[in-house]
């Protein structure tokens, strides 16, 4: 706490897309609350100060920092390493930096395809000398330096010791409150938790009516307009609701749309792709090889489906790499 | 390169009625069998969760058995049997996206009274997987960024 | 009711007012012909055999017995010469008019005629225009299809216009009520052998001689009284009620429903049997194109002392057969029907040959592909059956033929022989499959029982636990199990009784701990494992949104917590952080050994 009596708060931004940004100014009139009870000391997207404010602090000056975004380069991973030194509390604050999220599905490829595709092969690129990001380069003005882009996207957690994981893509805006409440009030549950979520999954906040499975047919969302009041999975559209970890509300399946996994990995499981790819295919109602392998055969793009946003905190992490780094 | 021959690490997840008791017997009689594969014993090929194979290959498995009874009437359960051939094929689309060849995943059913096919099959698979070379996954998580 | 007193033949006797004279006579066993007259019917008094003489006390002369209601005082005489010389003209009559009938040429008999003593030029006629056939229709059955047709010596019975009428239902009173048999149900098909029974019964009936308990039922697919409630939407309501007329210890009661009865119950034994198999699906044994070629279980009704033949082997048409074969496994042993064995057939064709031998002497060719003489006994029997003269053909009989002289020819082959026989038979008996019943497979669910590939209900073990099943508390008895005779029957019931009452006198069961359990704080109510036991040991609870796992139904196998999708089933004694442990255990080199650089 600083002599006034607030809270010293940082915020930053990794590999994210600013949503997280957005879910902190979402907190509408509350967000002036925050101003009264912190005093926000790093937040790149909205005040002014520098990395090198950061470095001057003291160990543990920052009470809390909330960390969004995954680890992609290593200036990342430098400011996870600094924040981490700097704050007494750091929340993996977001899906990014808590499994890896959409920047994970990075991790079905490498450095070199990423550069290729998005530097040369993409339809609107212009770049007829072929440049592609170095780490050093020179200039005029002399020899210019940027971060390095891994060759694998790592969680905030897989980089450095965390205290607290706060789910969501974004976090809804009534938990990110309840934590800084919980944080005001000193209340907050032993190192290493998740907050700003449920122990239960997503189907326990589902309206959707649930029956026994027994699924014929799997379709994608575009395919069938669905019964808007039967639960999607029984009418065979894959809805990760019962293989995440519940508190968003169940935002997605109340608009009909099947919830894809953003809060991440429930309590107990060692893997969220997995747990969901076992009950998907465990109710495929079918009593013969052929007819089981057929359903699920139907399956496009298993690795997508199965690990939308967990990609790197599972349990392999990333797609195979050969000797020399790259997708074999 | 090392002058040993590389000696694959292969884990079985057998059900206990049927290929446990194969290979149960297989070892009793004295049948040949290479050192490769290391035994898990579940009850029924039923409880074998996708997880466990994705857990035996980052853990640094070469290659993976799954075996039960023989669907459709052997399972000991009735049909635990049947929930694996539903989640087995959808597993090894899964684990050839990941880069795993399919060649290192071998799952199937072998009866209790099918001891010979066991060992025949630690012989087998062995093989093909020593051909494959080594998975070693541990390696790309634990090396560092250059 | 008040009582009359009135005299019979010299007897004084008590009776109710309002009884006719015959209604009284036979209550007091004083014997008096009829012909037109039946209980459950009004008195019409037509064929006048019921004459007898009023001496004193009403409208003296000669009465019909029949119609004529007794009164105080009143004499009556039964059998006086007056009343014999009535009775022996209107007989008389009847046998002219119908010289042909047996049951009038018997009574005419009785009264000493033995020819017709007018001349008819239609000896072939037999009604006698009693109206029993019309009143049956239309008091009993209400349906008021025929009636009595134009006047004098052209009258007759029929329906309006003597044309086929949509009011006739087919039930048959008519034939049953008429005397001389003068009026026939014809079926649009040749009657064909039945499995159970032999022939037509009435809708109440006796089910079996061993029926438990041993009273008559009613089926209420043919009884008038309900096919006329439904087919006229109940404007008929109570048609026809002769079986409650005539009951005297008044039970029945035509307005008894189903009723359900809901039993909470420890153990179930399921004893369901087993059904034969159709052999019309084998179109080469002709069978229900001849009625003379039978399956055994009709052969066993045939040859039952209790059926319509008392046990007499005899063909449709009554002659006794002089060569009879007999073929094995029909829908057994074969990849288009059945393919296991019967395992009965074999001992009970062998009986079945005995019998035919020894009831009417004539030749059997037994048509057979191996002998199953499995049992005590079995193998020696076979034996007596050979020296009895039975022909052994070993060789599965190919068809059956029906040739035109009414005559089946059966094709086989004789293995022992090397060469193809033929044989012309009067009776065929096909020793066909048995079969799990049609609905085993609802059954099977309702009890979480598994069924093997032939169809009967699954073993807990085939060899080890013959009447357990899969589901703890519900044994199996029987052929519900798979094909087996009597005394293996006893034994495998027995032990099924046994085994139950085992369970319900222990008073409590004990179980493996490795069971399932499912932690409500993380089971969100997806409903994922719900179908996916095959125990059915999974439910839902509705209060709490969970699902719940009945610890003493649940086997163990793990299946549920390997598909939760929220991991919240723990397989206790294979939990998730047990099997991980070993993986990583797998892997993990000691320090020792990784000095000496031993991989992982």
């Amino acid at each position: 706490m600083a002599p006034n009596g607030k809270l010293k708060l940082a915020l930053y931004w990794a590999a994210s897309c600013g949503g997280c940004e957005i879910a902190i100014v979402e907190l509408r009139e509350k967000i002036l609350i925050v101003d009264q009870v912190a005093d926000i000391l790093f937040w790149p997207v909205a005040i002014d100060a520098k990395y090198k404010d950061v470095e001057a602090m003291p160990d543990k000056h920052i009470d809390v920092c909330l960390f969004n975004g995954a680890i992609r380069t290593s200036e990342n991973e430098h400011l996870a390493h600094l924040l981490r030194q700097k704050s007494k509390v750091l929340v993996a604050f977001g899906s990014c930096a808590h499994e890896g999220c959409i920047p994970g599905l990075g991790n079905l490829f490498d450095r070199q395809s990423i550069f290729e595709r998005v530097y040369l092969e993409a339809p609107s690129v212009d770049n007829p000398q072929k440049i592609l990001p170095q780490t050093t380069t020179q200039v005029p003005e002399g020899e210019i330096h940027i971060p390095k882009f891994y060759n694998t996207v790592k969680t905030l957690g897989q980089v450095e010791d965390v205290d607290y994981f706060l789910p969501g893509c974004p976090p809804q805006p009534h938990q990110i409150w309840a934590v800084i409440e919980a944080i005001l009030a000193g209340n907050l549950p032993p190192k290493g938790s998740v907050v700003g979520a449920n122990e239960k999954t997503v189907c326990d906040e589902c309206k959707h009516k649930r029956e026994e499975k027994r699924i014929k047919k799997f379709y994608r969302i575009h395919e069938i307009i669905p019964d808007t009041t039967q639960c999607l999975f029984d009418q065979g559209i894959i809805c990760a609701g019962p293989a995440t970890r519940g508190g968003c509300g169940a935002l997605c399946p109340q608009v009909n749309m099947p919830c894809r996994g953003c809060y991440g990995p429930a309590p107990h499981q060692i893997d969220q792709g997995a747990a969901l790819l076992s009950a998907v295919s465990s109710v495929v109602d079918a009593d013969t090889e052929e007819e089981a392998a057929r359903i699920v055969g139907e399956i496009a793009d298993p690795i997508g489906t199965f690990y939308r946003f967990s990609l790197p905190s599972s349990l392999l992490h990333r797609v195979r790499l050969n000797e020399g780094g790259k997708v074999a | 390169m090392s002058d040993k021959t590389f000696e694959p690490h292969i884990v079985g997840f057998l059900c206990n009625w049927c290929t446990y008791t194969a290979a149960d017997t297989a070892g009793v009689s004295r049948m040949e069998q290479p050192p490769n594969v290391d035994i898990i014993r579940l009850m029924c090929t039923g409880r074998i969760e996708p997880a466990f194979i994705l857990k035996a290959f980052a853990e640094g498995a070469d290659g993976v058995i799954v075996s039960g009874c023989h669907p459709p009437g052997d399972c000991h359960y009735n049909s635990g049997n049947f929930k694996t051939f539903r989640r087995m094929p959808l597993l090894e689309r899964l684990l050839e996206q990941y880069g795993i060849e399919k060649g290192r995943f071998h799952w199937g059913w072998i009866s209790g009274a099918e001891a010979p096919k066991w060992a025949q099959l630690t012989r087998d698979f062995t093989e093909q997987v020593r051909g494959l070379g080594p998975l070693d996954w541990k390696r790309q998580l634990e090396s560092k960024e250059d | 009711m008040s009582m009359v007193t009135l005299t019979i033949d010299g007897q004084t006797i008590q009776a109710e007012e309002g009884q006719t004279i015959l209604e009284v006579c036979r209550r007091n066993s004083i014997s008096i012909p009829t012909l037109c007259y039946h209980p459950v019917l009004e008195p019409f008094g037509a064929c006048r055999l019921c004459t007898v003489e009023i001496a004193q006390g009403g409208r003296n002369g000669l009465q019909t017995a029949c119609t004529y209601p007794v009164s105080d005082g009143l004499v009556v005489n039964t059998s006086s010469p007056a009343v014999i010389e009535a009775r022996r003209m209107i007989l008389g009559l009847l046998l002219s008019r119908c010289p042909n009938v047996p049951v009038i040429q018997d009574l005419a008999l009785e009264y000493g005629i033995k020819e017709p003593p007018f001349p008819t030029d239609k000896p072939e006629e037999d009604c006698i225009l009693c109206g029993l056939c019309v009143r049956a229709c239309h008091e009993l059955v209400k349906a008021g299809a025929i009636n009595f047709a134009d006047r004098g010596v052209d009258r007759v019975i029929g329906p309006p216009f003597l044309e086929k009428t949509r009011d006739c239902i087919g039930c048959g009173a008519c034939t049953i009520v008429c005397p001389t048999g003068a009026i026939q149900i014809v079926l649009e098909k040749e009657a064909i052998y039945k499995e159970k029974p032999l022939g037509p019964t009435s809708a109440i009936y006796v089910p079996s001689l061993q029926a438990v308990p041993r009273v008559p039922v009613i089926d209420t697919d043919t009884c008038i009284r309900f096919r006329q409630q439904d087919r006229t939407s109940g404007e008929i309501e109570d048609a026809c009620g002769a079986c409650q007329i005539v009951c005297e210890a008044g039970a029945i009661d035509f307005t008894q429903k189903d009723e359900i009865i809901e039993l909470d119950v420890g153990t179930v034994v399921v004893a369901t049997g087993f059904e034969m198999w159709d052999a019309t699906k084998l179109s080469q044994y002709s069978y229900g194109k001849s009625p003379n070629i039978i399956t055994g279980l009709e052969f066993e009704r045939l040859s039952n002392a209790a059926g319509i033949t008392g046990g007499q082997i005899v063909l449709a048409d009554g002659r006794k057969p002089e060569r009879v074969a007999i073929i094995h496994c029909i829908g057994s042993r074969d990849h288009n029907a059945h393919e296991y064995c019967s395992r009965i057939c074999c001992m009970y064709s062998l009986k079945q040959a005995h019998l035919v031998k020894d009831k009417t002497g004539a030749e059997v060719y037994e048509f057979y592909m191996d002998m199953r003489a499995f049992g005590k006994g079995y193998e020696e029997f076979y034996e007596r059956v050979q020296e009895e003269g039975v022909t052994m053909i070993r060789g599965r009989g190919a068809e059956v033929d029906v040739l035109e002289n009414g005559k089946l020819r059966v094709k086989g082959e004789d293995a022992n022989l090397g060469r193809l026989v033929t044989a012309d038979v009067d009776m065929v008996v096909l020793s066909t499959a048995i079969q799990a019943p049609q609905d085993a497979g609802k059954i099977a669910s309702l009890f979480g029982l598994g069924r093997t590939p032939d169809g009967f209900f699954a073993e807990a073990h085939p060899k080890l636990r013959p009447v357990e099943t899969n589901t703890d508390g519900v044994f199996l008895a029987g052929t519900a199990q798979g094909p087996k005779d009597v005394p293996d029957t006893v034994a495998h019931a027995g032990a099924a009784a046994s085994m139950a009452l085992a369970l319900l006198s222990k008073g409590e069961v004990t179980i493996s701990p490795a069971t399932a359990i499912v932690d409500e704080k993380l089971c969100s109510g997806c409903k994922t494992c719900i179908a996916l036991c095959p125990y059915t040991a999974i439910s839902f609870l509705d209060d709490k949104n969970v699902a719940y796992v009945n610890e003493v139904l649940c086997k163990g196998c793990g299946t549920c917590v390997a598909a939760c999708p929220a991991q919240a089933i723990t397989a206790r004694h294979f939990t998730e952080e047990q099997i991980i442990a070993q993986i990583e255990g797998l892997f993990r080199v000691p320090d020792f050994l990784k000095a000496e650089g031993v991989p992982a």
